[in-house]
């Protein structure tokens, strides 16, 4: 009976928060949207989420197309069919690795550090003080936030795909010795444009749940050393879950 | 100028306000006094309508403000003043930007214009010069006397203090102490301070106030605290660890405790 109701609790308490995440995620968009707008906290956070991640983007893209090249030469050469290398470096990394990776590693990067600053806030009275000073805090910190992951996202998983193609041409075509032009016309001729617009639909999905996750979280982070540290961990556990999850219901879909 | 009327309220089952009334008055320094736990921090917060009591009214210039909505709450936000615990300073923004972002917020003033409040803001506090520094590199006497600068930059009618001298050398609660003072005088604002600190409360109140697990057990001006017969409130301003303020938690018998386990 007690395992039945602990059962219940539970499911209570997993169904409340995510309807109060639905409420403050609603509520941050609604907030944005509405004057005054704060371009420059925009532009703020998109060099903290978007171009301040572009270098570890660069170097996780960079390999990831260099060991798929490797990877698909050595499946692909089985079969006789290295010439269509260059479409299968393409098409895993703009349809699935360049967003999954992409998102995953801002998670790590960016996502734990929105949390940690937020939950730090928190701490240190900076929100309440915020509603002092007469000024919403989710509007003032959590929108540009949300806003920011949307537009950062999409443009690295861009640079994420570019770098990463390129990284398979160097060990396909320079290393490995694949024909060029079949390396780069297989890539051309099998790529569509509803590859990469399901790229681009990810990317945008996972921006907004990255910086939804990780705010959502710290701004019920308990205003504690370690509510704030178990915040950090928490968010970037579930969001990183959540990412692969997501990715399944996204392709599933578009398929 | 702030009336708290029947306020009652609980956190689970732990009491911090029962049937609390009580009365700021315009212009003068009120200290509300009480231990850890008395239920202090949580009325201020009440009252500047952070948090919402069970039950009970808090009229701040002839409005409730535990009934606001929260635009109506804002509007009055800008009337009021509040020197956090911590000082509460953004740790990403310099000094001036700390003292200027309520001015950029909720005026269009100028930059020069900005520029000089704040020099003036500054000087009230004494800290004049400190404009390029990060709240990291200042100690935290010198964090407070910013935080009160941006408190009252926006020329509240209230500021409130909550806890201002705890974790402060004796001189800098001193500086404190009298920046309460002066503030209250020269900018004619009222003040109230939320204080565990009792010398520091006698030096700056016009009027004690004092919580006891969510009652109040006493109110009047430092003479008649100082003189109030009431062992409870001796005990408060003497400090005594044991008396009607007991020192263990339960009143379950030690040995009986002990044996009986």
């Amino acid at each position: 009976m007690e395992a039945i109701a602990a059962l219940g609790r539970g499911t209570l308490g997993t169904v409340q928060i995510l309807g109060r995440s639905a409420l403050f995620i609603l509520y941050v968009l609604y907030s944005a949207f509405i004057p005054p707008y704060r371009f420059s906290k925009v532009i703020k956070e998109i060099e903290f989420i978007g171009a301040k991640s572009f270098l570890i983007i660069l170097v996780t893209s960079l390999f990831t197309g260099m060991v798929l090249a490797l990877q698909g030469y050595y499946t692909l050469s089985k079969f006789g069919a290295e010439g269509v290398l260059g479409s299968a470096v393409a098409l895993s990394i703009i349809r699935e690795l360049g967003p999954v990776l992409c998102a995953l590693m801002v998670t790590g990067r960016a996502g734990s550090a929105i949390t940690a600053e937020i939950g730090i806030m928190k701490i240190t009275d900076q929100v309440p003080a915020l509603e002092m000073m007469a000024v919403e805090p989710i509007k003032f910190i959590i929108s540009p936030k949300v806003i920011a992951a949307l537009i950062s996202l999409p443009i690295l998983t861009a640079f994420f795909d570019l770098v990463g193609i390129f990284g398979g041409f160097l060990v396909g075509v320079l290393m490995l010795g694949v024909n060029e032009g079949s390396f780069f016309g297989e890539m051309i001729r099998a790529t569509e444009f509803a590859d990469i617009y399901g790229g681009l639909i990810k990317s945008l999905a996972f921006g907004f749940l990255i910086s939804w996750i990780a705010c959502f979280i710290g701004y019920n982070a308990k205003a504690t050393t370690e509510g704030v540290s178990s915040a950090t961990t928490n968010a970037v556990v579930v969001t990183s879950l959540s990412i692969l999850v997501i990715d399944y219901v996204i392709t599933s879909v578009l398929l | 100028m702030i009336r708290v009327e029947s306020l009652n309220n609980k956190f689970g089952h732990i009491t911090t306000a029962n049937d609390v009334s009580c009365h700021f008055e315009e212009k003068k320094v009120t200290v509300l006094l009480g231990g850890s736990g008395s239920g202090k921090s949580t009325l201020l917060k009440q009252m500047v309508g952070l948090g919402r009591p069970d039950s009970g009214s808090i009229m701040f210039d002839g409005r409730d403000i535990t009934k606001l909505a929260r635009k109506e709450l804002y509007e009055l936000r800008k009337k009021m003043g509040m020197l956090f615990q911590g000082s509460a300073l953004f740790n990403s923004l310099n000094i001036y930007e700390n003292i200027a972002f309520p001015l950029r917020e909720h005026t269009n003033l100028s930059d020069s214009v900005i520029k000089t409040i704040i020099k003036i803001k500054l000087e009230m506090v004494g800290l004049r010069g400190v404009e390029n520094m990060m709240p990291s590199q200042l100690s935290g006497g010198m964090t407070k006397r910013v935080g009160l600068a941006r408190a009252i930059v926006l020329d509240p009618k209230v500021v409130f203090y909550d806890e201002p001298t705890s974790g402060l050398d004796p001189i800098a609660s001193g500086v404190i102490d009298k920046l309460i003072v002066d503030l209250n005088k020269k900018l004619g604002v009222t003040s109230i301070v939320v204080s565990h600190d009792i010398d520091s409360a006698f030096r700056i109140a016009d009027k004690l106030i004092i919580l006891f697990y969510g009652n109040l057990i006493a109110e009047g001006t430092p003479e008649e605290i100082k003189n109030s017969p009431d062992p409870k409130v001796r005990q408060f301003i003497t400090g005594s660890p044991d008396g009607p303020i007991p020192f263990t938690l339960t009143d379950k018998d030690f040995i009986e405790d002990i044996l009986i386990d």
